[in-house]
């Protein structure tokens, strides 16, 4: 591991082949783009399948051919099995969970922009970091591959519960080769997680250029720092956990299966005395940090535009920053708050329902800080701008109802409902997408050298953030009526019959805002080919990548150590030359008028 | 992995960078081990079905042979603090030398386990046996890849101020795994 970490200004030569260069990198920013085009690639998976799920929920009986010719079995003329729709729902979480939330806010954006912000010429080990990448990659092949084995992709969700995830093909089709996959798929992520988690500690904590101190640090590599923390400890137990329900699926043993069981009319045999709650309370230690793994790139991301696009210093930036730690330290408390369904002990309930709401405090400190940050500035209104004011919408919203679900007597009501179903997507997904939005308009002038286009950007803001709220916010709606989850089709039960109306609303939302994200991609390509081209500081921000070229040298900053004399966000400072003070600016007296 | 790529550069943030690494490492360790446990704790609790395995005396020699390498691997780094290079090898590879036997030693007792019909599913307490021995063994090989890749450097004399971070980082790893096995051991015998 000493082995690779990245030294020498000048002995790091760029690689010549296109092998080197491009496939198997150790450049973090090549690393970095891996990553961003791994998670574009999931995200259209997982979206075609959400479309899926919203088609068949509003024509449940619908015959289409072709759903037959691609599940011959499954989907036997043309109708969507409830077996089918439940393995749609397990990869669509699965994959945007893992290869979307977690892969492009850290490890995408991340990889590209922690070494560049912190002065430091690469990540601290970048043969590891290749590692991870191609690790990740087998992951999503494995996971993939599920679809395509004997009985297709598992039906257990996203959060693979047993007994259903744990006893075998007898249960379901998926359940057999399919569940394993998804159990290998995991494991090998957890891998990559953990070689990515320990790149981004070492990078932040040993390479920060001459005047870089913690401090100083722009609120993003605090939130990559926070999260890299999260993945570690997180993916190590889910990695545990994984490999003892491969066990119990492939050997016999009884971790998680309790014995007397039958499902689907066949009685399982050969397991006695596991406990499925075991699995839950590995899963959701994992889990929740999870959240906060895919939020908290976000929050960074966000607190970086919101400053740099209103010219106003951040609004308390070490109350961020003790914000970011403390969102990180509490998200390991809270796991209970998705068991209260399980018969815990209400006196159990009832501390990680005070603790989650712990956690609404932090989460308002940087609302209020956002909101702070905004306030009486030059507000520019670029798409970045827009998508970075989208996630504090959502995010707003999203955390509300949070404060709903952490309540015991609530959830039991809310837990098996779409009110969860609409809380977690406007939180976990979209506001965490958002951040990604905002991340690819804000640096992608930086990556390449060329500008995106702000009409069609805008367009596919204003059609993304109300196609969002028309998608997410029915679902709080049918939720308190009572819809419950997880269901493939509900047109056949009389008391949601009336609640049909809105589900349609909801589909015809989703396609709207499916189609608009080609709108997104042709922006993306088309940039990259025609954009106009890109000057080395376009948003007049002050952080380390805006002093270098677009897109920059091979070592970041040719050779020269960058010394860092300013805080990330001095904006508006009274009595400056200009209303931003580069991180690389001479020390002068200015900025202490204030 | 490649050292020689240059080292012009500060030597200190490389080997700062490795340690940060190796304890950012112990703690994904640490909390694999942690996670293991306490389904093991919460799995015994829980159920009637948990006998007590009977566990192979071979064990007991294990430990005493991780114990011994991890003492010679320090009277080897001793060795190189005064300067002595062939004490250095010579205790480095008997220490290599005991790690590969303790994984013999491992190996010997799951055979002894699989001769008297113990196997992963027999019971909890064998499943558990079997993972923690396993989780553990999987990073011992790890670790005796490390010993090993120093042995041969030192042997052929390439051991320069570089490689001092790639002994520490290993001796730190393998002394790490040692107290892991010493806390199986009470787990198993406490508990098991």
């Amino acid at each position: 591991m000493s082995s690779s970490v990245a030294h020498a200004h000048g002995a790091h030569h760029a690689p010549t082949g296109f092998i080197r260069k491009y496939v198997f990198s150790v450049d973090h920013k090549v690393i970095g783009i891996q990553y961003y085009f791994l998670g574009l690639f999931s995200v259209f998976v997982g979206m075609t399948l959400s479309v899926l799920m919203r088609f068949h929920m509003v024509n449940p009986n619908l015959a289409v051919p072709f759903f037959a010719k691609i599940w011959p079995t499954a989907a036997a003329g043309g109708v969507i099995t409830p077996e089918l729709y439940l393995s749609l729902m397990t990869m669509h979480g699965t994959i945007m969970v893992f290869f979307v939330l977690t892969t492009v806010p850290q490890s995408g954006f991340g990889n590209y922009f922690l070494p560049i912000q912190i002065g430091a010429e690469d990540m601290a080990f970048p043969v590891l970091n290749m590692m991870s990448f191609w690790t990740t990659f087998i992951a999503l092949v494995v996971m993939v591959a599920a679809f395509f084995v004997e009985g297709g992709a598992p039906l257990s969700g996203w959060t693979g519960y047993p007994p259903l995830s744990g006893a075998g093909a007898v249960t379901g089709p998926g359940e057999g080769m399919g569940q394993n996959l998804w159990i290998l798929s995991i494991a090998i992520f957890c891998g990559a997680s953990l070689m990515g988690a320990i790149n981004f500690i070492a990078t932040t904590v040993d390479l920060r250029c001459k005047g870089m101190t913690l401090m100083r640090m722009p609120l993003t590599c605090w939130t990559w720092l926070v999260t890299a923390i999260l993945g570690l400890l997180g993916f190590a137990v889910l990695l545990s956990a994984g490999v003892l329900l491969l066990l119990d699926r492939t050997v016999g043993t009884s971790f998680f299966l309790p014995g007397g069981l039958m499902i689907s009319d066949h009685i399982i045999t050969g397991h006695k005395g596991g406990s499925p709650l075991l699995w839950q309370h590995l899963f959701w230690f994992f889990g929740h940090p999870e959240v906060y793994i895919a939020i908290l790139p976000g929050m960074g991301v966000t607190s970086q535009l919101l400053s740099t696009f209103s010219r106003k210093p951040i609004f308390g930036y070490k109350a961020m920053v003790y914000a970011i730690l403390s969102i990180g330290f509490l998200g390991f408390l809270v796991w209970g708050h998705h068991m209260f369904m399980s018969g815990m002990n209400p006196y159990s309930a009832m501390a990680f329902a005070t603790l989650t709401m712990c956690i609404g405090v932090p989460s308002a400190i940087k609302t209020f800080n956002w909101i702070g940050t905004l306030w009486n500035g030059k507000i520019h209104f670029d798409t970045a701008m827009m998508f970075a004011l989208g996630f504090v919408s959502l995010f707003v919203t999203g955390g509300v109802s949070g404060i709903f679900l952490g309540q015991p007597a609530l959830d039991l009501f809310f837990h098996d409902t779409y009110f969860v179903v609409g809380h977690f997507h406007m939180i976990m997904g979209v506001a965490a997408i958002f951040g990604m939005f905002a991340g690819t308009f804000y640096w992608f002038p930086k990556t390449t050298g060329k500008m995106m286009n702000e009409t069609l950007g805008k367009l596919h803001f204003f059609l993304t953030f109300i196609g969002v709220y028309c998608i997410f916010t029915p679902m709080h709606y049918v939720g308190l009526a009572g819809n419950p989850r997880r269901y493939s089709a509900f047109t056949d039960v009389e008391y949601l019959g009336k609640l049909i109306p809105v589900h349609n609303f909801m589909s015809y939302a989703a396609y709207i805002t499916v189609a608009a994200q080609f709108i997104f991609v042709i922006n993306l390509f088309w940039s990259i080919k025609k954009g106009k081209p890109a000057p080395v500081n376009p948003w007049h921000a002050t952080t380390l990548e805006w002093t270098i070229p677009s897109p920059p040298p091979f070592d970041n900053f040719a050779g020269v150590h960058p010394v860092v004399n300013h805080g990330p966000y001095e904006y508006s400072v009274p009595g400056a030359e200009t209303d931003f003070i580069m991180q690389t600016d001479p020390p002068s007296g200015v900025h202490s008028v204030v | 992995m490649d050292m020689a790529e240059s080292f012009t550069h500060d030597i200190g943030v490389n080997r700062r960078a490795s340690f940060t690494g190796l304890w950012v490492l112990l703690a994904a360790s640490t909390m694999v081990f942690a996670a293991f446990s306490s389904a093991f704790v919460v799995r015994r609790g829980l159920s009637d079905d948990w006998t007590a395995m009977h566990w192979p005396p071979i064990l007991f020699v294990n430990t005493v042979v991780l114990l011994a390498s991890s003492v010679v691997l320090d009277q080897s780094r001793r060795a190189l603090r005064t300067g002595n290079r062939s004490g250095f090898n010579l205790w480095w590879t008997i220490a290599t030398a005991l790690g590969i036997l303790f994984l013999s030693g491992q190996a010997f007792a799951w055979y002894q386990l699989k001769e008297a019909g113990v196997f992963v599913s027999s019971n909890p307490s064998s499943s558990f046996f079997y993972v923690l021995t396993a989780a553990h063994a999987f990073h011992l090989m790890g670790g005796v890849v490390a010993l090993v890749y120093v042995d041969v450097q030192a042997l052929r004399l390439r051991l320069g101020p570089a490689k001092r971070t790639a002994i520490d980082v290993t001796a730190i790893f393998w002394h790490f795994l040692d107290g892991i096995w010493l806390y199986l051991m009470i787990l198993f015998y406490v508990w098991g």
